[in-house]
Order: structure tokens, then C-alpha cells, then sequence
């Protein structure tokens, strides 16, 4: 099944997608990486200046540059999830985040949480960059990138019909890496 | 010798390696493109669409710009040796800001990016030199999922050809998705732990296709390239029967007591640029 949808994805729309299905999602994303998950998850959802609760989760570290005072995205796609395996379940359960999206899966802890929490993960293909800053509107706010740098600071990016996205591991307990061994 | 122009046509290289794909490699995506289906022919027409896209844009195909590698062949008649090294890093500064690339070096210890692309060794420049007036340049910019699941096996010589296939298969199997299949695996075999390596990265600057002249070592390529689509990882790890677009071996001698191996996987985004300096200093990026 392919579907188009608005972030925040309700949740019965969420109960429906089930693995192979295809998603392009419109509304506004936040990109998280390494160190951005270890800072969130010593933080509580009202130390934010953003609410993650709206939003999808975004693996990506992009590639940006500044025009006449303003950030544009050059090439976003997106990053190895695993490396966030060991800190997403925490991430999942305290800041209400319904969707992530990055490449080549997450393992059986990411997973349980998905089901507990009633979420999804969705894969764009990797290295897919390009592609991916044609589908970002909008560059709304970044937040830590004097402390971390461009690639693991976190932006605030407003998508449309962002994809395609393959729901590799859903709410159900279904995972399409079940193939392979993931470890972060 | 003009060094500003020299560095012109540096950045020039390393703009065209982060934003056009080389034919071979665009013509074997084609063919895994064909063959699939499914998630994985998703991923590959998306790729596809990608490397179009960067091409008519102008922008780096991936975010992950990656760590640069410049192996140099130097002339020995050639006069702006003294300078190159120098050139190459001012280069890089200037690509920084041009193509753009994204700012890829921290500092090991404190993990501050100084956001220039420079650092301790980095750029990595591999030096080689031959007979002749000219330099010989090639940029190859590596992201870090490829290179994250690269390895090193010193491994028993008894445990012969079969073992080294097993650690190689073993290898990409523990990758999974994580280097963005389909995939291009260089596998420096023999010399000691540091040459296998970088055997398995030099590998990497065989086009797509091309088999290695030794028979023996081009039966090893046609091997593992089987071996590995059998694992069935495919496109981005979601099941496939295309994961490797090509297998390159590079062989060194060896001790008699040691059998190195070193595996250095590359990403679908296979990104490589030539250059070619003269004497006088005129070039040409190719």
C-alpha cells in the first residue's frame, strides 16, 4: 500500500502500515544523530525549544550552507540508524515521536519500543541526498550547532511529500531487517 | 607554476567526484535496477533519481561528503612538487565553501568540528612516484557508513582461498544495510596489516566491471561477487538479490606465517575524480 500523509501521523493510521508499505510524508521533521541523542536523552520534553511531539524523527545529518543570512539545505539524505539503537527506546517513550526515518534498520530493543509505543520506522534510501533536499521546504530552526557542528546539530525541517519511505519496521513487530544482525 | 590555478582545478576534481557518479558505476545501478524488485527496486529507482538530480543541480549527491583520500602519482621530472601538499589543503579549504562539502573532520579527543575539512592527517594524501613530467590525481571521497564497516582479518595461512572468502562474505554479512548496498567491496590480500588495507582501499579505484589481470585473482573477484549476492542483504538491507555491484582484489606477497586481509566497502555512491597536472602547470580534470 502507498500512503501519503501529514505529521503527526494519527495514530490508527499508524496501526495500518504495515512493513513493505510506502509512505510520503508532508509536515516537519527533526534531524537527530550521535550526539544529539545523547543530549536528549538526559533532557525531559519541557527543557525543548521544540516540540518533537509533531513531528518525525530524522536520521540525518545534512548538508547545509548559508545564503543572504539564511540556511538552505544541500543534501540531506539520510544517516546509519543503528548507531542510535542504544539510546532510541528512551527517546521513543519520552518525547511522544510516532515516526523515524533513516537507513538500514535498528535492532530488537528500537523494535520492542515501537511496538509499545505505537510507532513506526521508515527507511529513504541512502546516499540519497539530493533527492531528499528537493522534498525540504523549509529550514524552520536549528538548535545546538555552535556546541556540535552542522552534521550533529538539530534542524527543524518543514518536508513535502518526503520519500519514498519504506515502513521497514512497524507498530506490529515486523521487522524487514530480520535478515540481518544489527548491532549498534 | 600558478598554484592558485592548480587549486582551481582541484576543486573542480573534487566537485565533480561529489556530484557525478562515474559511467561504470551509473551502468552497473542500471543493471541492478533491472533485476530487482520490490523495496529494493524502490531504493535503486530512487537512487537513480538522485544521481540525475546532483548531476543537473550541481550538488554533492549524498550529504556524507566524506573523508577525502588524494593518491598522488608525482612525476619525477615534475617542477611544483615543493608546493603540492600545500595546494591540495588549500584546496580543500576552498571545496569546503564551493561545492560545498560538509565539515567532516572533529577532533578525535574532544569531538570539536573546526568545520574546514583539515585535521591531524587529514586530508589523507598517498604519495607514489614514477618517471615522467606529470602528476596524476585521484580524489576519492569515502562517507562513513562504507568505511564504518570496513575490517582487517590477519588471518592463518592454512586456513587458505576458502578462509579468505569466508572472512570477506562474513564481512559484508555483518554490515547488512549499514553501507548503503548495493555495494563495492576492495579486498587487499598478503603484505602486512597497514599494506592489506590499503590494498582494499586502492582497490576501490578500479572502475565497476573490470576484472583484475591475474586469473587467479580475477576468479576470486567472480567468487566473492556470487557469495555475496547469495546473502541476500540487498538495496539498503531490505532483501535483494543484487547487494555488490562489483568485487575488486588487489594481492600483495606475504609473510609465510601471515595472511592478511583487509575489506574496505564503498556505498552505491562509488565517487571518484581524476586530474591530470602538466609541467607547465596547465591541467586537466577527468
Amino acid at each position: 500500500m502507498e500512503y501519503h500523509v501529514t505529521l503527526p501521523i494519527p495514530s490508527d493510521i499508524i496501526k495500518k502500515l504495515h512493513v513493505n508499505d510506502i509512505l510520503y510524508v508532508t509536515g516537519t521533521v527533526f534531524t537527530a544523530r550521535d550526539q544529539a541523542h545523547e543530549r536528549l536523552r538526559r533532557m525531559k520534553p519541557s527543557d525543548l525549544l521544540f516540540d518533537p511531539s509533531h513531528m518525525a524523527l530524522y536520521h540525518c545529518g545534512p548538508l547545509m550552507k548559508k545564503e543572504d543570512g539564511n540556511w538552505i539545505v544541500v543534501s540531506a539524505g539520510p544517516t546509519t540508524s543503528s548507531r542510535m539503537e542504544t539510546t532510541e527506546d528512551i527517546l521513543l517513550e519520552r518525547f511522544d515521536v510516532h515516526l523515524i526515518i533513516g537507513k538500514a534498520g535498528m535492532g530488537k530493543r528500537t523494535a520492542k519500543a515501537l511496538q509499545k509505543t505505537g510507532s513506526v520506522y521508515a527507511a529513504f534510501p541512502g546516499g540519497a541526498g539530493a533527492l531528499a533536499a528537493e522534498h525540504i521546504t523549509k529550514v524552520s530552526s536549528v538548535f545546538w550547532l555552535e556546541e556540535l557542528g552542522m552534521p550533529e546539530a538539530v534542524w527543524v525541517l518543514e518536508v513535502k511529500e518526503f520519500g519514498p519511505l519504506v515502513v521497514a519496521m512497524d507498530s506490529h513487530g515486523n521487522s524487514l531487517y530480520e535478515h540481518l544482525s544489527i548491532s549498534p | 607554476m600558478d598554484d592558485k590555478d592548480i587549486q582551481r582545478g582541484i576543486v573542480q576534481m573534487i566537485a565533480k567526484a561529489e556530484t557525478e557518479l562515474p559511467s561504470d558505476v551509473i551502468v552497473a545501478m542500471k543493471q541492478a535496477y533491472t533485476e530487482e524488485t520490490g523495496a529494493a527496486k524502490i531504493q535503486l529507482e530512487a537512487m537513480l533519481k538522485n544521481i540525475e538530480l546532483a548531476k543537473k543541480k550541481r550538488c554533492p549527491l549524498c550529504q556524507d561528503t566524506g573523508i577525502l583520500t588524494f593518491f598522488v602519482k608525482v612525476g619525477t621530472s615534475f617542477p611544483g612538487i615543493g608546493s603540492l601538499k600545500k595546494t591540495i589543503e588549500d584546496a580543500v579549504v576552498k571545496a569546503n565553501i564551493e561545492v560545498p562539502l560538509r565539515p567532516n573532520t572533529v577532533d578525535t579527543l574532544t569531538s570539536t568540528n573546526h568545520g574546514d575539512n583539515l585535521g591531524f592527517y587529514l586530508p589523507h594524501i598517498l604519495w607514489d612516484f614514477e618517471p615522467g613530467d606529470d602528476v596524476h590525481i585521484t580524489v576519492l571521497p569515502k562517507g562513513s557508513g562504507g568505511e564504518n564497516m570496513s575490517a582487517l582479518g590477519m588471518l592463518s595461512p592454512s586456513i587458505g582461498l576458502e578462509g579468505v572468502k569466508q572472512f570477506v562474505v562474513h564481512t559484508v554479512r555483518a554490515a547488512g544495510g549499514r553501507p548503503c548496498p548495493p555495494i563495492i567491496v576492495g579486498v587487499g590480500i598478503g603484505g602486512s596489516a597497514d599494506l592489506a588495507m590499503n590494498l582494499g582501499k586502492r582497490a576501490l579505484l578500479r572502475p565497476v566491471g573490470v576484472r583484475h589481470p591475474e586469473k587467479l585473482a580475477a576468479a576470486l573477484e567472480t567468487d566473492l561477487i556470487t557469495m555475496i549476492n547469495e546473502t541476500g542483504i540487498g538495496a539498503m538491507g531490505l532483501g535483494g538479490k543484487i547487494t555488490v555491484l562489483d568485487v575488486h582484489v588487489e594481492i600483495a606477497h606475504r609473510h609465510p606465517a601471515s595472511l592478511p586481509v583487509g575489506v574496505v566497502i564503498q556505498c552505491w555512491a562509488d565517487r571518484r575524480a581524476q586530474m591530470v597536472i602538466h609541467k607547465d602547470g596547465s591541467w586537466e580534470v577527468k
